[in-house]
């Protein structure tokens, strides 16, 4: 049999395309970023002419593959965990409305946010929406669910949520690879309960109710979810997706165990560990989501530890020091702390357009002690550190031009909002339209580097559309402003940004210059030409 | 037998390519192997690390615990004392000994150099010198490969070259033989 070495990440999207994938729909973010980049580059995958350009957003990604699944073939959906807020109103009443072909959704959780704002547990989406989820513990049981999620959604006729942290998503292990699938032939289903009519979808929902316990079911026959039942010990564990390697890396396997990979929660086999053990104890990366329903399912007099009750750390991943911890089985360490330490924060590149534009705004916002520069997501929003130090808020995606907005109706002057150019188009155009509309006193700057760059440089949805974006939106033209952002140019881009600021009404400036790093890749290409 | 090592440096000093090159000589010779990378946000200028795990048997854990770590490569002096309470008691530490000062509060160079000499096995090379008697600048982390060859144990120094040459066929006979001198350097350095 084959074996490859692969990423989690690619391990999902080989998986994927092993299982008859037809598109993949995703906006880039970490920890997810990799899973598209693989399908848009496998042979087999180009050769099936597999659909995997970017999304605009990742409520638009997940629209597309509900529209792909009605059309009868397999989709994925990728995103980070915050993803999942945007695309929430799609994920969710695609329960409601069930599936035809089978469509996955891959959450990538990021726990301590290593490259994200909160850590939210992409599970209790997975419970909200009423569905199964699966979390694989390694990268093999990654490529291997996505066929068992595709045929799982296909035969209950319900979207599947599959859910991995950072530490899966991007580590490498070899996986044994299987013969690929074919992909699913167009067959558009012809029943009108997609009509989410309320007469329509109080049917539909009572289905997906009913539905709970076939998911209970496959849940409690999983290969996914095992029971090793040992006798005689006083603590249970109870180990969810990779949190099982790092209790086997602490006690190894022959513990008493139930190790979860699909949900809903297998009750039984739980249950039946609890009758032989005094105690569980719950080892799940981010939120006690686990913790929480079993004390629910054991009731109050059974001992059930973990997050909640502090004997694992309430924040941030787990790993294999603070699981050995808790199981008591904490190694003694040679070396302490090094006394020669410093922090090193990630930075700007040298050369990046993005320190022109700080450099610029600073600048001029020195000349208006009450300003306010309200920030976005991406690379740029280092220029909340040393040495710019510029911003006032990062909140989600879009948020810079809203926040300015209602900051602005506040009487907040100047208010001024960065965001870069796939932010805008992934969220931030709606709120242009709300701040036209109402002529708000707000300067927008849209730092346009021509890619996604954070994320190491997808194509950007809005590539030389943003000045008739903006016009079209209602910006009026003579406020659509379009700079260089060099340092040879600080003196006419200073100007430009005081003029905006002094026109009471909403303008953009537009500081345009290709992301260092697409450049450089750009040129290395030309050179190998 | 297993090797448990932390591959760290700078953002951009390529410590990934080593992690490749080492995983590909790992997987040609039949090893167990995992390899947990930093990608994101941190990649750029900031700290960066990856945790690379080589066993001839299963591998559970994709990061290693703390105390447990037999090898750290570093492209960077500061950044190799990061990690210390990952180091086993005879663990080494193998490090490029030219600091990169990309931050205000850097801590004095001398101080840094004492610290890791007083560790029991440390082992400073300046990489960057080396690679530029290549005319090879960009080799530097070819060249630490070749000083960590000789401290690996579970790969000889014969596979890991071997690996070189494989990884950087496709960019041409030029570039195979230069990252080659590189790696020859380190290894007999």
């Amino acid at each position: 049999m084959e074996k490859r070495l692969l990423l989690g990440d690619e391990a999902i999207a080989l998986g994927a395309i092993h299982a008859g994938l037809s598109g993949v729909y995703a906006y880039p973010g970490t920890p997810s970023t990799e899973i598209t980049e693989f399908i848009q580059s496998n042979p087999l995958a180009l050769e099936r002419n597999i659909h995997s350009r970017w999304s605009t957003n990742e409520k638009t990604a997940m629209e597309a593959a509900l529209g792909m699944s009605y059309a009868g073939k397999r989709a994925l959906v990728c995103m980070k965990h915050v993803g999942m807020n945007v695309c929430a109103d799609a994920f969710v009443n695609s329960a409601v409305t069930g599936v035809n072909g089978g469509l996955v959704v891959l959450a990538a959780d990021d726990p301590s946010m290593h490259s994200s704002q909160n850590e939210q547990d992409s599970r209790f989406y997975g419970k909200f929406a009423m569905i199964p989820i699966f979390e694989p513990s390694n990268q093999q049981e990654a490529y291997d669910m996505m066929s068992a999620a595709f045929e799982l959604s296909e035969s209950l006729k319900l979207p599947v949520l599959m859910r991995v942290v950072t530490r899966l998503a991007h580590s490498r292990a070899a996986v044994e690879i299987k013969e690929a699938a074919a992909e699913n032939g167009l067959n558009p289903d012809t029943d009108r309960h997609w009509v989410l009519l309320p007469g329509i979808a109080r049917k539909q929902y009572l289905l997906l109710v009913e539905k709970q316990k076939d998911m209970l079911k496959a849940a409690e026959a999983s290969k996914y979810n095992v029971l090793n039942k040992i006798t005689g010990k006083k603590t249970g564990i109870i180990a969810c997706g990779i949190a099982y390697n790092y209790v086997c890396e602490a006690v190894g396997p022959n513990v008493p165990i139930v190790k979860i990979s699909q949900y809903p929660l297998p009750e039984d086999k739980i249950r039946e560990l609890a009758s032989v053990c005094d105690e569980l104890i719950v080892f799940e990366d981010g939120q006690p989501v686990v913790e929480n329903d079993i004390r629910g399912l054991l009731g109050a007099n059974y001992c059930v530890k973990g997050r909640l009750t502090g004997d694992l750390p309430r924040t941030g991943e787990l790993d294999p020091d603070n699981v050995a911890k808790a199981l008591g089985v904490a190694a003694e360490l040679s070396f302490g702390t090094a006394k020669n330490l410093a922090n090193r924060p990630p930075q700007l590149c040298n050369g990046c357009g993005h320190r022109d534009v700080y450099t610029a705004l600073n600048k001029v916002a020195a000349e208006y002690p009450n300003h306010r520069i309200f920030g976005d997501i991406g690379c740029y929003t280092l220029g909340a550190l040393p040495p710019f130090q510029s911003l006032a808020s990062c909140v989600d995606m879009g948020a810079s031009i809203t926040m300015a907005k209602g900051a602005a109706d506040a009487g907040l002057f100047p208010s001024i909002a960065v965001i870069g150019d796939s932010t805008f188009t992934h969220s931030g155009m709606t709120g242009l339209l709300d701040a036209v509309n109402e002529n708000s006193n707000i300067t927008v700057v849209i730092s346009d580097n021509l890619t996604t760059g954070m994320t190491g440089g997808q194509d950007s949805a809005g590539t030389n559309k943003f000045e008739a974006i903006c016009l079209g939106l209602g910006v009026a033209p003579e406020h659509v402003r379009v700079v260089v952002p060099l340092p040879k140019n600080m003196d006419e881009i200073t100007r430009i940004i005081r003029e905006e600021i002094e026109y009471k009404g909403v303008s953009v400036i537009i500081p345009r210059r290709e992301c260092m790093q697409t450049l450089q890749r750009h040129l290395r290409e030309k050179k190998n030409k | 037998m297993k090797k448990d090592i932390i591959l760290c440096g700078v953002g951009g000093q390529g410590i990934l390519s080593i992690a490749t090159i080492i995983g590909q000589a790992a997987t040609e010779a039949g090893l167990y192997l995992k390899q947990a990378e930093v990608h994101g946000m941190s990649q750029r200028g900031g700290d960066v690390q990856s945790n690379l795990r080589l066993s001839t048997e299963p591998i559970y854990s994709d990061l290693i615990p703390k105390g447990k770590v037999d090898l750290i490569v570093s492209m960077e002096p500061m950044e190799a004392l990061r990690y210390l309470p990952y180091l086993a008691a005879d663990g080494v530490v193998v490090t490029n000994s030219k600091n990169f000062v990309n931050i205000p509060n850097y801590p004095d160079a001398t101080a840094i150099e004492a610290e890791l000499k007083a560790l029991p096995h440390a082992v400073l090379l300046d990489i960057e010198d080396l690679a530029q008697q290549t005319h090879n600048p960009k080799g530097a982390n070819m060249v630490l490969l070749g000083k960590v060859a000789a401290h690996l144990g579970i790969l000889s120094a014969d596979q890991l070259r071997n690996a070189v040459a494989r990884i950087f066929q496709r960019k041409g006979e030029a570039v195979v033989e230069s990252n080659l001198k590189a790696f020859d350097l380190g290894l007999n350095a």
